[in-house]
């Protein structure tokens, strides 16, 4: 089976790997790249864990082939603290919008890539955007409330 | 899982021939656009090995027009993508709130209408919402190319109008006469990420003194394709989309469909609820038709 060579900018970084052709961009983000802060929870599209995004545009990367990376700018959870925490990052601790943790990569992601796309959201916009976001833990309130504060502290800085 | 192999042409031609090779060495291709039902179907339903052929590297399947005559949507557009055209937004609102309902922010991301109308599900939530406006399939093939209406491209649950060697370019929509409109309402049970019960599109045109001078009503999710129903655009046809043409035109659709029962809704309340699904999308069509 010809396995596919993929170049591609992650997090900014020139990558470049060899995947299967069916392969998903998710496995290949975690077994090939060791880039293991996305999470696998359905694989089928509907829980959100597996959020990236693909030149600035957020995505599961359950449902993107490795191979659909090529020439693409991938962005994800590891790409998102600089020497500091994000504000959606340290907001969400603060708030205590995660207890298990396994939504709060994908969460972080989306998060981010609203606030970059709509700065002052409402809630409403908020909830909506978050909606394939799965959360089995925190019943959500948090994790809105964070997102809230993060837009406030986007703000200020701004 | 046997041989996988991909490939992503960078022009019509290429993907043609791509196509043209499997079709005639008995292989298996499947184009991929979004990916959202396909990569689904393969890792659940559809394991078999085949060769990909992901048509978003082509100009034609990127384009995005709103033109004097006519719209143009390609096959590679993500909904997300067509929901911030404001032109598009304001010209076929039905269409683009049908887009919006496609699963969440990451599905839209990547999930195209056309990959919706090609996927062939009965409850797919564009088809209505495509069929109400009119829309057209643009269709590749070595004979150079051909047009079919919406409405004509599903043939049955899952199947379409497609031969082997084709695949689609994209949908060619007229552009809407001036004081027209259209709306798209589907109905289930959470309000987001779930499959439709039932579905609506209607496009309606008014003349000066508020009445309905021409009209498409299709459904969704009621029977094993999307439909066009006719009896329904006759009955708000010359009226002023008053309460009784509304209710004559849920009535019809409630007769053309023929639903059935699993564990979203009866027949019988299918049946119900998209005759009040079409009063419902008809009167916000008018209502964004007289500008308000
Ligand atoms: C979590 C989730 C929620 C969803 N919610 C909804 C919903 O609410 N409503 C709804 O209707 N759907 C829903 N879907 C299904 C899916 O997202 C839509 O049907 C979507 O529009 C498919 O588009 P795509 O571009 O991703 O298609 P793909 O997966 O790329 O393709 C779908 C099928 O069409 C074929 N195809 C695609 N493009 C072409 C082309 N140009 N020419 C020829 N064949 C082609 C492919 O070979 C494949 O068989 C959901 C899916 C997920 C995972
Ligand atoms: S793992 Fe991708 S959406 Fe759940
Ligand atoms: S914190 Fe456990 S799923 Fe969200």
């Amino acid at each position: 089976m010809a396995k596919v060579h993929v170049t591609t900018r992650i997090n900014g970084e020139a990558r470049e790997f060899l995947c299967e052709p069916h392969q998903t961009l998710l496995d290949v983000l975690r077994d090939e790249l060791g880039l293991t802060g996305t999470k696998e929870g359905c694989g089928s599209g509907d829980c959100g864990a597996c959020s990236v995004t693909i030149d600035d545009r957020l995505v599961c990367s359950c449902l993107v082939l490795g191979a659909e990376a090529e020439g693409a700018e991938i962005g994800t959870i590891e790409g998102v603290a600089g020497a500091e925490l994000h504000p959606v990052q340290q907001k969400i601790l603060e708030h205590a919008a995660l207890q298990c943790g396994i939504c709060t990569p994908g969460i972080v992601v989306a998060a981010k890539n609203l606030l970059e796309r709509h700065p002052d959201p409402d809630e409403t916009t908020i909830r909506y955007w978050l909606a394939g976001n799965l959360c089995r833990c925190t019943g959500y309130d948090k994790i809105i409330r964070a997102v809230q504060d993060a837009a406030k502290e986007l703000a200020h800085s701004a | 899982m046997g041989a996988y192999a991909y490939v992503a042409p960078q022009s019509v031609d290429e993907a043609l021939s791509v196509l043209g090779e499997q079709a005639s060495s008995g292989t298996r291709a499947q184009v991929l656009a979004g990916g959202t039902d396909l990569l689904v179907q393969m890792r659940s339903i559809d394991r078999g090995a085949r060769t990909i052929i992901d048509i978003k590297k082509l100009a034609e399947t990127n384009r995005l027009d709103v033109g004097a005559d006519e719209i143009y949507i390609g096959a590679a557009v993500c909904s997300a993508l067509m929901n911030e055209h404001e032109a598009l937004k304001a010209l076929l609102p039905g269409l683009m709130e049908a887009g919006d309902l496609i699963g969440s922010t990451q599905i839209q991301g990547r999930a195209t209408i056309c990959g919706n109308l090609c996927n062939s599900s009965p409850a797919g939530d564009s088809i209505p919402a495509q069929i109400a406006v009119r829309a057209v399939v643009d269709i590749a093939n070595a004979s150079g190319g051909r047009q079919l209406p919406v409405e004509e491209f599903v043939t049955g649950v899952g199947t379409n109008a497609l031969e082997d060697g084709e695949f689609v370019l994209g949908l060619k929509i007229p552009r809407p006469a001036e004081n027209s409109s259209d709306a798209y309402l589907r109905f289930i049970p959470r309000t987001e990420m779930d499959i439709a019960v039932a579905g609506c599109g209607v496009s309606v045109t008014l003349a000066e003194d508020g009445t309905c001078s021409a009209a498409r009503v299709a459904i969704g999710a009621v029977a094993p394709t999307a439909l066009l129903v006719p009896a329904a655009a006759e009955a708000l046809i010359g009226s002023k989309l008053d309460d009784a043409a509304l209710q004559a035109a849920g009535e019809a659709c409630s007769t053309a469909s023929s639903p059935i029962t699993d564990k979203r809704g009866t027949a019988e309340y299918r049946r119900k609820v998209v005759a009040v699904l079409c009063r419902r999308a008809a009167a916000i069509a008018k209502q964004r038709a007289t500008g308000a």
